[in-house]
């Protein structure tokens, strides 16, 4: 049995049919070829899947992709044009906020809505933000100065 | 040694890496992110208890459920495919990709399921009915010496795997006779304290985020094997994969694309991989698995688990007269590639940085009915540098003296180098009082002692933590792994438009190696880095390899590509002397530009030298057209990096909970390539190693065998807010056994950080009368301590 829904991802307008138990994350990945947003777990701890619903973030393997009927969603593929770079792209890259690159995506989205709800975090209120977020590889030091002078360039 | 690296404008510096644009906008290329035309998908079903025999299976309900090509289980997988390898040259029992009759701990695989999709194979895997006759699960290693309740393996008595004494330690490696004990116990007789204390090196989940995966593809028109591997060594990957298919080398290509983090665990070619490339082969089509966390958890290899019992000799005034350590080494229900090697690491790490004079070890190895540990970061470093650290430090208690006194009274000292321990392992080099000094004086150690008496005259529980480690790394030389052999490969090759491609057999999963190799081929050839590309993790471009691991990347790797530069680098200049009328030895490389030395510029043009080597007009005698070159490299000895570090901690006295205040760290590991990427390094290890002090702890039920702790909800990783920002310096004390001059820092962090917190954990609860404390740090424990009780 499938289910209709239309979603928009990365400003694009899919009419799709999905088993109602497909997670939105196996709809990116599988069904859209966008295989930027990963998945590192199966119990909603690690982000690596997060993504923006509607400018919020989302934990995509915590979502079924019908519930994201009518929903406008921002994967990693989204977040800056070709040949170009989001502002926490550019400071992931100059910090060394990465090194598997792994957790990456998920990081850089929920860094994006972090600096929404606060524009000008303190290294705290940084490494708070991130609590959803795990990286095996940085130590985390590296992702908060990323975020922090991304904070820095926006003002 | 002739060849020496160019001091350069690039190599040593903080250059941005070239391989992250690609990964921050989502265009990485992992295994999972892989699609084969016709592709199928495997799911396998697992043993949900630890201990059994099989009884039956049944697979009609899967095998009829729309989908699903293929089922089989570890009986029919065992006709097609032999039991899997192991590297180390102790006896060890059979152990199959997929168990045909027995299971031995919990998510051991029985039976795999294909089908044309992964949601089809995940259900048909779990509609299989396994029925399996229940025999009692022993997981302390302790317990399962005595041979009772469970016997795992029929032909290893009292589950004693590998019984073994390391060369040097007084015991004949061979009869495990011990040879001669005077010099051990007079030093003992003559000691005035002896510290004697058991510590556990917990069980760990190595947690790479990116879970394991593979696709294979067997092609039947020209029978070839490709596989796709979330592996740290595709060459490794290749010799394992050809040898159990019963294939040549020359037909299975590996290729390691993009990988997410490894830490030693994606060394394990594992039982996933060989059933994967069994099927395709079976049905000519590609088939794709990929591991999801909870099989992570319990069917990845899992690192440490290896208790000590310590005894140490001193002097009143410190001086370290003799350490004696009885390990006993959990290794899980069997052996993987290294996991009896792992162990024995531990026992070449007895010395640390302190002339002792005489040293005694030896090393139990026990299976128990859990997963199989074998190298995770550090691998036998982190446990035998944590057993001396936490002695010392409880010395120190003993004698009432400063930890980092007490240390530099026993310290190695410079002028002793090339230094051989009583273990027989011969160290580089070191100069470990600067690196304590240094590390003194950026934490303002003094400073930090009177504010922790201040702060415990206020009733609160700091307490200030010291360590010093060294490791071995940069493996080889080959006689260290002699299945697979540990020197490493390199090729240059310049182009006929003056671009470089080179290629190298170690192989990144997070390191970096696109940017520091080519940083140094850049100041080698004296290019910009945009005309060097850098290719690894593909057999099928990479002539040989060993892989990355043991930190080897940078010395051996590294020295690899050097070596195959210089080569290159020679025959250029035989093509451009006849251009400038001068001799080969007589021209050097600068500014794009290959002249006379110190007048690079009035020379010819780098890619015009390029340019006629590949059209030589006339050729020059006696060379080859053509520029491409390659090197094998092995290192004659080990390097020893080493550091200090230091922590302070506050216990909250109402909850028990520990705070990592401040983390200072001095390191050394030779002369360093690009300043970015090791901190990045040290950074990531000294989080895994707080996560072992701190938060993590694989737990198996002792009833039922079960693994307790098989989610991110239950074994907590380090997040951000559990880490303070780490303050950190180092010092350089090249090594002479590479001509880079480098060491290794790939799990420096990980083996120095772990005894520096326990240690200020300790010192915390002094006043309580604590003396040691077994890891993980979880609140509960210290707050029964707090309370008087046991731990
Ligand atoms: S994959 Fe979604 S939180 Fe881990
Ligand atoms: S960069 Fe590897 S997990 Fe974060």
């Amino acid at each position: 049995m499938s289910v209709p829904i239309s979603v928009t991802v990365n400003g694009r307008l899919h009419e799709l049919e999905v088993e109602p138990r497909m997670l939105l994350v196996h709809l990116l990945r599988e069904e859209l070829n966008l295989t930027g947003t990963h998945v590192g777990c199966d119990t909603s701890q690690c982000g690596a899947c997060t993504v923006l619903m509607d400018g919020d973030s989302a934990k995509s393997c915590t979502v079924f992709a019908v519930q994201a009927d009518g929903a406008s969603v921002t994967t990693i593929e989204g977040l800056s044009a070709e040949g170009g770079m989001h502002p926490l792209q550019q400071a992931f890259w100059d910090e060394h906020g990465l090194q598997c690159g792994y957790c990456t995506p998920g990081m850089i989205m929920s860094g994006v809505d972090l600096l929404d709800r606060h524009p000008d975090p303190s290294e705290q209120e940084i490494r708070r933000g991130l609590d959803g977020n795990l990286c095996r590889c940085t130590g985390y030091e590296h992702i908060v100065n990323a975020i922090r002078d991304a904070a820095g360039g926006a003002k | 040694m002739t060849m020496q690296a160019t001091p350069g404008r690039l190599v040593g510096q903080r250059v941005r890496r070239r391989e992250d644009p690609r990964l921050v906008k989502g265009r990485g290329n992992y295994v999972d992110d892989m699609k084969l035309p016709g592709m199928l998908h495997l799911a396998f079903t697992r043993s949900d208890v630890a201990h059994g025999i099989i009884r039956s299976i049944d697979t009609s309900a899967a095998q009829a459920m729309p989908g699903v090509e293929l089922v089989l289980t570890g009986a029919q997988l065992a006709e097609m495919i032999p039991p899997m390898p192991v590297a180390t040259p102790f006896p060890a029992p059979d152990h199959h990709s997929v168990t045909p009759d027995r299971v031995r701990y919990v998510g051991e695989p029985v039976a795999v399921v294909v089908a044309t999709d992964r949601y089809l194979a995940a259900d048909a895997a779990d509609a299989i009915v396994v029925d399996i006759e229940e025999l009692p699960a022993v997981v302390d290693p302790e317990r399962a010496m005595s041979g009772d309740p469970a016997v795992i393996h029929d032909a290893f008595e009292n589950n004693l795997a590998v019984p073994l004494a390391p060369a040097g330690t007084g015991v004949n490696p061979a009869t495990l006779e011990v040879e001669d004990e005077s010099a051990l116990n007079e030093a003992f007789e003559q000691a005035d304290v002896v510290i004697s204390q058991r510590i556990l090196s917990q069980r760990l989940v190595p947690n790479a985020m990116e879970p394991r995966g593979v696709i294979a593809r067997f092609e039947p028109g020209n029978d070839e094997l490709t596989v796709w591997s979330t592996t740290q060594n595709p060459h490794i990957a290749r010799t394992l994969l050809a040898a159990i298919l019963g294939m040549g080398q020359h037909q299975v290509r590996v290729i390691a694309p993009d990988v997410g983090g490894g830490f030693g665990s994606k060394i394990n070619v594992y039982g996933e991989d060989f059933v994967a490339a069994a099927i395709s082969r079976r049905l000519g089509l590609p088939v794709k698995w990929i591991e999801d966390r909870s099989e992570a958890f319990m069917t990845t290899i899992h690192g440490r688990d290896v208790l000590c019992y310590l005894d140490l000799a001193a002097t009143g005034e410190g001086k370290i007269l003799a350490v004696k350590m009885r390990l006993i080494a959990d290794i899980g229900a069997y052996e993987m590639v290294l996991t009896a090697a792992i162990p024995t690491l531990v026992a070449f790490m007895i010395s640390g940085v302190y002339d002792i004079g005489v040293v005694r070890c030896d090393l139990t190895e026990v299976f128990t009915n859990k997963m199989p540990t074998d190298a995770y970061r550090g691998a036998g470093r982190p446990e035998g540098i944590y057993f001396l650290e936490r002695g010392i430090d409880m010395l120190a208690a003993r004698l009432e003296m400063d930890p980092a006194e007490l240390r530099r009274r026993n310290f190695i000292q410079p002028e002793q180098f090339p230094y051989t321990t009583a273990g027989g392992m011969v160290y580089d080099s070191g100069e470990y009082e600067r690196a304590l000094d240094t590390a003194l004086a950026n934490a303002g150690w003094e400073q930090m002692k009177a504010d922790r008496d201040a702060a415990r005259a206020e009733g609160r529980l700091v307490g200030l933590g010291l360590s010093f480690y060294t490791e071995i790394c940069g493996f080889g030389p080959s006689a260290a792994m002699p299945s697979v052999g540990l020197w490493e490969h390199a090729s240059v090759s310049v182009e006929r438009d003056g671009k470089v491609r080179a290629t190298t057999g170690v192989s990144a999963h997070g390191q970096g190696h696109e940017t520091t190799f080519a940083q140094m081929l850049a100041d080698e050839f004296s290019i910009p880095m945009d005309d060097i590309t850098i290719v690894h993790g593909d057999t099928g471009q990479v002539r040989g390899g060993t892989g990355t691991f043991g930190s080897r990347s940078q010395v051996v790797g590294g020295t690899a590509l050097l070596l195959a530069a210089s080569k290159v680098q020679d025959k250029m200049r035989r093509f451009a002397a006849p251009m400038l009328e001068l001799q080969p030895a007589d021209l050097s490389f600068s500014g794009g530009m290959i002249g006379p030395s110190g007048r690079e510029e009035t020379g010819v043009a780098f890619a015009d030298v390029a340019a006629f080597a590949y059209v030589p007009i006339p050729l020059p005698p006696d060379t080859e057209p053509g520029l491409s070159e390659e090197a094998f490299w092995e290192p004659e000895g080990f390097t020893w990096p080493f550091g200090c570090y230091i922590s302070q901690v506050e216990i909250d006295r109402d909850t028990g909970e520990l705070e990592l205040q401040r983390f200072v760290g001095v390191d050394d590991c030779g002369n360093v390539v690009n300043p970015l990427i090791v901190a990045g390094q040290i950074h990531g290890g000294i989080a895994q190693g707080v996560g072992q002090a701190m938060t993590e702890e694989a737990v198996y039920d002792e009833e039922s065998g079960q693994l307790v702790t098989a989610s991110f909800m239950d074994y907590a990783i380090p997040r951000a807010r559990d880490l303070p920002r780490f303050e950190l310096d180092h010092t350089v004390t090249p090594s002479p056994l590479n001509p880079l001059g480098v060491k290794g820092i790939g799990e420096a962090g990980t083996i120095g950080s772990t005894p520096s917190i326990v240690n200020a954990a300790v010192d915390a609860l002094s006043g309580f009368g604590v003396e040691h404390i077994d890891m993980m740090l979880r609140p509960e424990k210290l707050w029964r301590l707090i309370q008087g009780g046991d731990a």
